[in-house]
């Protein structure tokens, strides 16, 4: 489904900002190019985070996309990366929701909530990979110092 | 019937949250449970559920930390425990996993209560509820829609329910059972409840993204994008508030919106009020009564043009 050049997370973010700010003509007229636009983008966001960690991005499928196949590889191994699995999902549910009816009155609007979904996830992953000198980057993650965890500090107490 | 519900009485595990920057939040969930006929007894000397912080560390201490105040539960004769913050919730039943799923979790378990001098938990004996499930269950949207004097008729809700009401999925064996029982892919109790308080709820993509809530003071340029994302994502799909049932999910979109209009400029109109406070108010309850005064980003003059409070 990728298309054209690959962005990287801020081009991600500034292409959704101006999408959101385009007027509801210029939205309606070009629908299903936006939805495969969109699709591509979280497509990209996932890329470089997958590429970062040191891993090729899979060419494979889930569901039909690649986005979600994207989104297993990252999170096996690594359970905080479903902090965005509902987000991927969304992704690809704003992109079916566009390219059923294009001609919908409903689909400008559809177009702009799906590319707030997609600001998200690169808000998300960009914060990860920015944050990842901290330790992860979410409220449900591994320990900081996974080699120390456990036997020594509950063996103190 | 109210007479056939399950949950009438709970043991209430608070949290640490509930105490401080949730407050507002403490205060309306116990409001609204003696509004609704409900009973919550708190549970004696509990403690911390081990947060984000003992688990960052040393997950073991933290599934212990949770054991801990599962184990008093029972020793209260309760086989349910009632934790509205999402944090505190998830972190119990992460305890209740891996206590039968991990070895090494039991023996560490066992080593610290006996050190302790408590009773060691073992899973099974109790059951963790969030305040979503006491009210669905206990009550039920039927019951609530009888008892609302205040509707919340026009009320356009954005229901946010964070991230870590439903995951990781493995943690909550009872949700995507099908009908009747709650989805981790796009929770709805929230969502229950509020339209039997009669709300109008917008379809909300972002109900379950993150909030950017673990690095609030570490990193608060991205928790501020993330936030400010999530309000206008809400005001895009015609939100006049943000509803919520986690207090650090709660603060930080109070705080970050606040910051957003600082830093970034970026000023957003949304409300955001925990769904307690607002099915309080629409069961009849003042705003002082479910400590509206207490949010940080004023929400009073709203709720009156609305007729609430």
């Amino acid at each position: 489904m990728t298309q054209g050049q690959r962005r990287s997370i801020d081009e991600v973010t500034d292409r959704t900002d101006q999408i959101i700010g385009a007027t509801t003509d210029a939205l309606a007229a070009s629908a299903p190019a936006l939805a495969d636009e969109l699709l591509a983008m979280g497509e990209d966001v996932l890329v470089a985070w997958l590429e970062a960690k040191g891993q090729v991005p899979t060419a494979e499928l889930s569901e039909g996309f690649r986005l979600l196949a994207m989104h297993r590889q990252a999170a096996r191994g690594n359970p905080t990366f479903n902090a965005c699995r509902e987000t991927c999902r969304e992704v690809v549910f704003h992109h079916n929701l566009i390219r059923l009816a294009p001609q919908d009155a409903q689909t400008p609007r559809h177009i702009r909530l799906g590319a707030m979904v997609v600001r998200h996830l690169a808000l998300f992953v960009g914060g990860k990979l920015q944050a990842d000198g901290l330790g992860d980057f979410c409220c449900s993650s591994r320990p900081i110092r996974q080699g120390e965890a456990t036997d020594l500090k509950t063996e103190a107490i | 019937m109210m007479a056939d519900k399950k949950y009438k009485k709970v043991a209430y595990y608070p949290g640490c949250a509930l105490e401080s920057s949730g407050h507002a939040y403490n205060a309306s969930t116990k409001a609204v449970g003696k509004e609704l006929g409900l009973e919550l007894v708190e549970l004696d000397n509990w403690n911390c559920c081990g947060a984000m912080e003992v688990k960052n560390i040393d997950p073991k201490i933290q599934t212990y930390l949770s054991a801990r105040n599962l184990s008093i539960a029972e020793d209260m004769g309760f086989d349910t425990v009632m934790a509205p913050c999402n944090g505190c919730y998830h972190n119990l039943k992460k305890a209740e996993y891996d206590l039968s799923h991990d070895d090494k979790s039991v023996e560490v378990n066992a080593r610290l209560s006996g050190k302790a001098g408590h009773n060691t938990y073992e899973p099974g004996k109790v059951e963790t509820i969030h305040a979503l499930d006491w009210l669905k269950e206990a009550v039920g949207e039927e019951e609530i829609a009888r008892r609302v004097k205040n509707s919340l008729k026009g009320m356009k809700i954005a229901n946010y329910y964070g991230c870590m009401y439903t995951r990781p999925r493995h943690i909550f064996p009872e949700k995507d059972k099908g009908p009747g029982t709650e989805s981790t892919a796009k929770p709805h109790f929230m969502d229950d409840i509020l339209a039997a308080a009669g709300a109008e709820n917008v379809e909300f993509p972002l109900k379950t993204a993150c909030c950017g809530g673990a690095h609030a003071l570490s990193d608060s340029d991205t928790s501020t994008k993330l936030v400010l994302n999530i309000l206008t994502t809400a005001e895009a799909c015609g939100a006049e508030v943000i509803a919520t049932e986690c207090p650090t999910c709660h603060t930080g979109l109070e705080m970050h919106q606040i910051r957003a209009e600082k830093v970034l400029g970026r000023k957003t109109n949304v409300k955001i009020l925990y769904f307690t406070q607002l099915l309080g108010m629409a069961l009849g309850l003042s705003a002082n009564k479910v400590a509206v005064q207490e949010n940080f980003s004023d929400s009073r003059k709203f709720l009156k043009e609305k007729g609430l409070g």
